[in-house]
């Protein structure tokens, strides 16, 4: 009998539970809907996925069983160094131009190599460049951000004064110092220069995202919830991460959206005056500054790069901007 | 408010002071000595130790920040190491005048097309010409400056050879990068001014002025744009960090013998008195320009009170 109570009571909590848990889920899901509906976040999503998939299937080599798959035609850093430097792309035989090859769909540099490889293994680093460092941002602003709000403090003091210094940098400039200071280093041949490009853009973003996190948590903290959570016991750290987190998610996830192409701009920056990643390694930002010495007498190897990063920018940006209208419609810009 | 401007110009000091320090130590952090560059032709071990003492940099590197600064504040930027020892106050001010001309006309350039075009797309909201303006904005935000120079290079310069893409010199050779450069701020400028444009016409005020039997033009313009036009003003700080941060590369890319040029050429030359002095002038500068946006916020907007 007592066994059937206590399972009537539990049906009945785990309804109630049931009603809360879809209301609380209705937010997102309404933002989802939201989302979908944005036909440039669509577009801008499908552009993520295919660059995406030519990231992954430039070339995948597993040889513990052998595999080896490569999608782009040709080997993107061994210089072909055939007299087949400087092709012109397929199509423009269309338009006249004698120096095409089939063997090169998009043309090649002046050293010979394709340019159709070297752009698909270049969207490698871009795409990469775009998520790494604003996962440690937001684990290392987020972190930072909620202490400073919630207990204040040194953290906080600290956190302030910092914010001053690195804003009175243009956050660009900084990224410069620090990634062409330590490229002689051991620590900037890791990765070959890679991971001293993550740390440099992480240096810099995460200190905005942290101050975005702390004004939220202000705001929050006295409210009647958290109030309510304090006086039935709960530790800081479970106020911070069940209570606060996911109210500052939404301005949070905004935020990182925009800095992903932020990251992969910096990083093209960096590349085109020749402080980024080290030569051979393709990324569109070299690209660029590598054909510029060629752009008179052909213009195909900046243009493409240069076509590539704006067409994926401009991806997340509409993704971003999706985002933002569907977490918050108020906040419009 | 005298107080609180004091006090923002006090704080000025201390900012300076990390500025230089992280900059200082992040560039003598690199291994190596600033004069053997030059892998095929290494200089004579003892020509370096002279340069070296020469410079200065032979000395520890706590010993040398505490020259520099001493030196800085008696107004002595130090001598280029790349440039044959040239003072870098002399480098500085050669450069400076047409990097100033250069942002200035690109900030201008940037307010005359952004605020109208904000403006407009307000004003006809959900049409396709607020979506092109929006477009527009969008591309121009997203997409870098280097990255549409070489688009209009290629058209103009390579093409059809209307406009000159190398140098300085001719009001011809300054089209291009300042448009380059008024680009990203001025999308920037145009969102907000839509923003900000949006809601003021929906304030009760605009429908006092129109419902009073104001022409439509002068509620527009006396009204609503007076108050839109504030967030806007408060936008030029960033603007104005995001002309300097435009600037090196815009002027590398067309070859503007301006401050930006310099500077991206003694990073990569490690001339260690060029990259403090740049750095130390870019952040003067805009922690100048954050100063003054908040005094001219709180002068535009008595709702704002300065603390």
């Amino acid at each position: 009998m007592a066994t059937a109570v206590t399972t009537r009571q539990q049906q009945q909590r785990a309804a109630e539970l049931n009603v809360i848990a879809r209301k609380q889920r209705s937010l997102w899901k309404d933002a989802l809907t939201r989302l979908l509906r944005n036909k440039a976040a669509i577009a801008g999503m499908i552009v993520i996925l295919f660059a995406a998939f030519v990231a992954i299937f430039a070339e995948i080599r597993i040889d513990a069983i052998g595999l080896h798959f490569r999608l782009a035609p040709y080997d993107p850093v061994a210089d072909q160094n055939t007299p087949k430097a400087l092709m012109e792309p397929i199509w423009t035989q269309a338009f006249g131009s004698k120096y095409t090859d089939p063997a090169y769909i998009m043309g090649s540099d002046q050293l010979g190599r394709d340019i159709l490889s070297r752009l698909m293994f270049g969207s490698r680093i871009s795409l990469i460049v775009g998520f790494v460092p604003v996962a440690i941002v937001f684990v290392i602003g987020g972190t930072v951000g909620m202490l400073a709000g919630y207990v204040g403090g040194w953290v906080d003091n600290s956190l302030m004064r910092f914010t001053d210094i690195i804003y009175a940098f243009p956050d660009l400039l900084f990224v410069i110092i620090i990634v062409a200071t330590l490229r002689g280093t051991a620590f900037g041949d890791i990765l070959g220069g890679l991971l001293l490009i993550f740390v440099g853009i992480a240096i810099v973003g995460w200190v905005g995202l942290a101050r975005l996190v702390r004004g939220q948590v202000l705001s929050l903290k006295h409210r009647e919830f958290i109030e309510a959570a304090r006086c039935i016991g709960a530790t800081p750290t479970r106020i911070m991460l069940k209570h606060l987190f996911p109210n500052v998610l939404a301005p949070v996830i905004v935020s990182v959206a925009f800095a992903i192409p932020g990251a992969m701009l910096t990083e093209a920056t960096l590349s085109f005056l020749g402080v980024g990643i080290r030569p051979p390694t393709p990324t569109w930002g070299a690209m660029i500054n590598e054909g510029f010495v060629v752009f008179s007498s052909t213009p195909w190897p900046v243009l493409l790069p240069a076509l590539c990063i704006s067409i994926v920018l401009l991806a997340f940006t509409f993704v971003g901007d999706g985002l933002r209208d569907a977490l918050d419609p108020r906040m419009k810009l | 408010m005298l107080r609180y401007v004091i006090r923002r110009l006090l704080l000025i000091i201390p900012t300076m002071f990390f500025v230089a320090l992280i900059t200082f130590s992040l560039a003598h952090l690199a291994p190596g000595s600033p004069f053997d560059k030059n892998p095929n032709r290494p200089l004579p071990e003892e020509t370096i130790a002279r340069l070296e003492r020469y410079f200065g940099v032979d000395k520890p590197i706590p010993e040398q920040f505490v020259i520099y600064v001493g030196n800085l504040l008696r107004g002595d930027l130090g001598n280029s190491f790349v440039q044959r020892g040239r003072p870098v106050s002399e480098i500085i001010g050669q450069g400076i005048g047409v990097t100033a001309q250069l942002g200035v006309q690109a900030l201008l350039l940037a307010l005359a097309f952004s605020i109208p075009l904000g403006i407009i797309s307000a004003l006809k909201q959900n049409t396709p010409l607020d979506y092109f303006s929006l477009l527009i904005a969008t591309i121009g935000t997203t997409i870098p400056g280097f990255v549409t120079a070489i688009f209009l290079i290629y058209i103009f310069g390579v093409s059809f050879h209307l406009l000159p893409f190398v140098g300085w010199g001719t009001w011809q050779h300054s089209i291009m990068p300042t448009f380059v450069l008024a680009l990203g701020p001025g999308a920037f400028l145009t969102r907000i001014t839509r923003a900000s444009m949006l809601e003021a016409i929906r304030q009760d005020y605009v429908r006092t002025a129109r419902s009073k039997g104001l022409r439509e033009q002068s509620v527009i313009v006396g009204h609503a744009l007076k108050n839109a036009l504030i967030p806007v003003a408060t936008i030029i700080g960033p603007a104005t960090a995001g002309l300097i941060t435009g600037s090196f590369i815009i002027e590398s890319l067309f070859n503007v013998p301006g401050i930006g040029r310099f500077y991206v050429l003694s990073i990569n030359g490690r001339d260690y008195p060029m990259i403090m002095s740049t750095t130390l002038l870019y952040a003067f500068i805009i922690m100048i320009a954050n100063l003054t946006v908040d005094i001219v916020y709180g002068a535009l907007d008595p709702r704002i009170k300065v603390s």
